[in-house]
């Protein structure tokens, strides 16, 4: 029916693979998406709703006949932050077009909602729209096949070319952005810095050499929060631009299987960075989440926390009154000049292929990705860096720690992590990356693993060249 | 013609339950056969003969993950039966509140294993956990329960343990319930002590249910994955992975193909173990 390109046995013994497999999956969780846009077109009213100059919507059946109710079906995940930031632009979205409701979904984050979204993607039940991340996990849902097609969207204007690349398969555009860019770096105690006289480091040696004045001063150099396994790959991961600064080409010969982590010089670097921090970890580490993790940062307990930008609203929420005391930096490089900055880009809403109501669709996408848009995401949500919306810009209030990214941007050094320039990140690097920020296993052997995994992953995905 | 259907309707009352098994159950097995050997998105899937085995067999972790696997399995196994059988044998003696100490062991059985994991994940934590700062009361500093790669693997089992055993004991009790009084009579006669009526009586004619006990423990452990998983993630690094944990994760990533093909080595791994097991532990089996 809507897989044209199978075989037809194929399709038979997929569909009853699916159902028969992952019908137990769903048991949970079916949803029922268009249940009521038929009934209630009597009192429909004819008030033209897209007025918006952003919106886009085709105009030639708005004329005909007048306007009937319709219901789409937004799909987010279930953090906190998601949530609100789906309630606010639906809430903004709805007010203008009073004849669209959205009804808003959760799923779990993480992989258990990548495999939710996969489930819900081969078994056709997907929701209208649905918000999920930019870059290779976007690529892995096989969006020729289940995502609309909106390059030619007029909003696509105003949107950035570093984010168009990160939704971007085949030469096609697939997503519209939902929120701001994060940074991947180091967040630090402005207190702790001031008591031990200490300066922002420039380069990894400073860095390291800042660690070892915190050391042995008696208090944690560096924030560890492993039971969280994602957490440990963030040195690694935030060395990108150090990697794309010593090798411009590394990502595209990356994928092509031209280059490797163990024989790049520059990207085995990130595994020696991990290496190098062993011994200046918390000593609860391996148990310590990442909720106790920004509380050590915030109430000063540690020093330094490599992570992502995403936790500034947290900290603002949790502790306002050590908001101030938080600095950021950029992951340095062994090169005081070619220091820069690694982003982890916006996730995306993108609009189901077979989706009833594209339209609608469309017109909430342009919404959504307007200076508008973002006016009504920053209302809730604290900006974790620069939108990617061109008119966009940050609310006076954002906290100075998030000003601290601006240098970078204004002066364009800035790298997307890996993950969003290529399709392939294997899937066992958390763990690999445990290892080594234990002292379990060397760089170099971590690297050679790594790339192992990656192969793995590559020839699952079919890439070409592997 | 009725002389057949004489002699086989008995059989017919088989057939709605025969349909759901091998609608559920035998089909899905050949089909993740077939699986197995395919590049498989869900939607779409291309045969790939062995590549996904050749691929599993590569796995880092995979050395590591069999050996866990079977410590697992022995050491969780071992002590459901041995545990199993002592409190098996004190809940049928004459004791006073024998109905709600028998309700208290089976009550972790009944508790979502999910729950467990973390509840335990959280006592085992290393500064906060309620383990150790019981221990550091009493002056001891306790191990890092599931960060410590040298018991993390033992400190799951323990978990495990500490459920299956009501299930375990629950066997035994019928097991040596089952027992006909005459043979405790005998031994009255014989003028036998308690110790003799556990070492001759108990003991050998409460085989079957041994064996029905090592056999569930001993598969039941080779697949566990329930517990391991909220408590360690078979974390931290490989160091508490086992194959279910492993083939979980190839599922995580997208490789369906892969995750099948490592439940179809885990199918064949148990039953090389299992069978023989089985085998050898009916042949030693007593009747009453």
């Amino acid at each position: 029916m809507r897989k044209p390109s199978l075989g037809k046995s194929k399709k038979v013994v997929s569909v009853l693979s699916c159902v028969l497999l992952i019908a137990g999956l769903l048991a949970g969780c079916g949803g029922s998406n268009d249940k009521d846009n038929a009934s209630s077109s009597a009192k429909a009213s004819p008030s033209d709703s897209s007025s918006s100059s952003a919106s886009a919507s085709p105009a030639e059946s708005e004329s005909s006949k007048p306007q009937e109710k319709v219901t789409i079906s937004l799909l987010v995940d279930n953090s906190q932050d998601a949530v609100s930031v789906a309630k606010a632009l639906v809430d903004a979205f709805q007010a203008k077009n009073p004849n669209i409701t959205i009804e808003t979904e959760t799923r779990p984050a993480g992989s258990e909602g990548d495999n939710f979204v996969k489930t819900r993607l081969s078994t056709g039940d997907m929701n209208d729209v649905f918000f999920y991340n930019a870059g290779s996990l976007m690529q892995a849902l096989n969006p020729e096949q289940n995502i609309l097609d909106v390059s030619s969207e007029p909003w696509q204007a105003d949107v950035i070319d570093s984010f168009k690349q990160t939704v971007t398969f085949n030469g096609k555009q697939y997503g519209a952005p939902t929120n701001a860019t994060m940074g991947g770096g180091w967040f630090y105690n402005k207190k702790i810095y001031a008591d031990l006289g200490l300066t922002v480091p420039k380069t990894w040696a400073e860095l390291m050499a800042n660690n070892k004045k915190i050391k042995d001063s008696g208090l944690t150099a560096i924030i560890g929060t492993y039971k969280e396994s994602w957490t440990s790959q963030l040195i690694m991961l935030a060395d990108y631009y150090n990697v794309q600064a010593e090798a411009p080409n590394f990502a595209a010969d990356y994928t092509a299987n031209k280059a490797k982590y163990a024989t790049t010089p520059a990207a085995l670097r990130s595994f020696e960075k991990l290496e190098e921090t062993v011994g200046y970890m918390n000593k609860d580490y391996l148990a310590a989440t990442l909720d106790s993790g920004i509380k050590m940062l915030a109430e000063g307990k540690g020093a330094h926390y490599p992570m992502l930008t995403f936790i500034i609203p947290t900290i603002a929420q949790n502790n306002p009154e050590s908001i101030n005391d938080i600095g950021f930096f950029a992951q340095p490089g062994d090169n005081a000049d070619k220091n820069g900055i690694t982003v982890w880009m916006s996730p995306a809403a993108y609009i189901y292929k077979n989706s009833q109501h594209i339209d609608e669709a469309k017109q909430f996408l342009a919404f959504i990705a307007s200076p508008e848009g973002m006016a009504v995401v920053g209302t809730v949500s604290q900006p974790t860096g620069p939108y990617v919306v061109k008119g966009a810009t940050m609310p006076d209030d954002v906290p100075q720690v998030v000003k601290d990214m601006l240098p970078y941007f204004d002066s364009g050094k800035t790298a997307p992590a890996l993950e969003y320039i290529s399709p392939i990140k294997g899937p066992s690097l958390e763990q690999i990356t445990v290892e080594v920020g234990t002292g379990k296993r060397k760089a170099t052997d971590a690297a050679s693993l790594y790339d192992k995994d990656v192969e793995k992953q590559a020839k699952q995905l079919g890439l070409a060249g592997w | 013609m009725t002389k057949v259907w004489k002699r086989t309707y008995t059989y017919y009352f088989l057939l709605p339950a025969a349909i759901i098994y091998l609608i559920i159950f035998i089909l899905p097995t050949f089909m993740s056969f077939f699986f197995s050997m395919t590049r498989w998105t869900l939607q779409d899937w291309s045969y790939i003969g062995f590549d996904n085995f050749k691929t599993f067999f590569q796995e880092s972790s995979l050395n590591i993950g069999f050996q866990n696997t079977f410590v697992y399995a022995a050491v969780t196994c071992a002590f459901k039966v041995v545990f199993g059988l002592l409190l098996g044998v004190f809940l049928t003696s004459k004791i006073r509140t024998k109905n709600y100490l028998r309700s208290v062991v089976f009550f972790p059985t009944l508790v979502s294993t999910i729950a467990v994991g973390i509840a335990f994940s959280t006592l085992m934590h290393p500064t906060e956990g309620l383990i150790n700062t019981t221990l550091a009361f009493f002056g001891i500093s306790g191990p890092d329960w599931l960060g410590d790669t040298r018991i993390a693997l033992l400190s799951v089992a323990f978990v495990d343990i500490w459920k299956g055993i009501g299930f375990a004991t629950v066997i035994y009790i019928a097991g040596i319930m089952s027992i006909p009084e005459e043979y405790y009579e005998a031994l009255q006669i014989d003028g036998g002590n308690s110790w003799h009526k556990f070492w001759n009586i108990i003991l050998p004619l409460s085989r079957s249910a041994t064996n029905s006990v090592i056999i569930l423990a001993f598969i039941g452990g080779l697949r566990s994955f329930d517990i391991l998983w909220p408590m360690t993630r078979g974390g931290p690094g490989f160091a508490t992975d086992v194959i279910a944990s492993i083939i979980y994760k190839q599922y995580q990533a997208g490789f369906y193909g892969l995750a099948t093909a490592g439940n179809v080595i885990l199918f064949l791994f148990v039953s090389v173990l299992a069978f023989p097991l089985s085998h050898y532990l009916n042949r030693r089996e007593v009747n009453l």
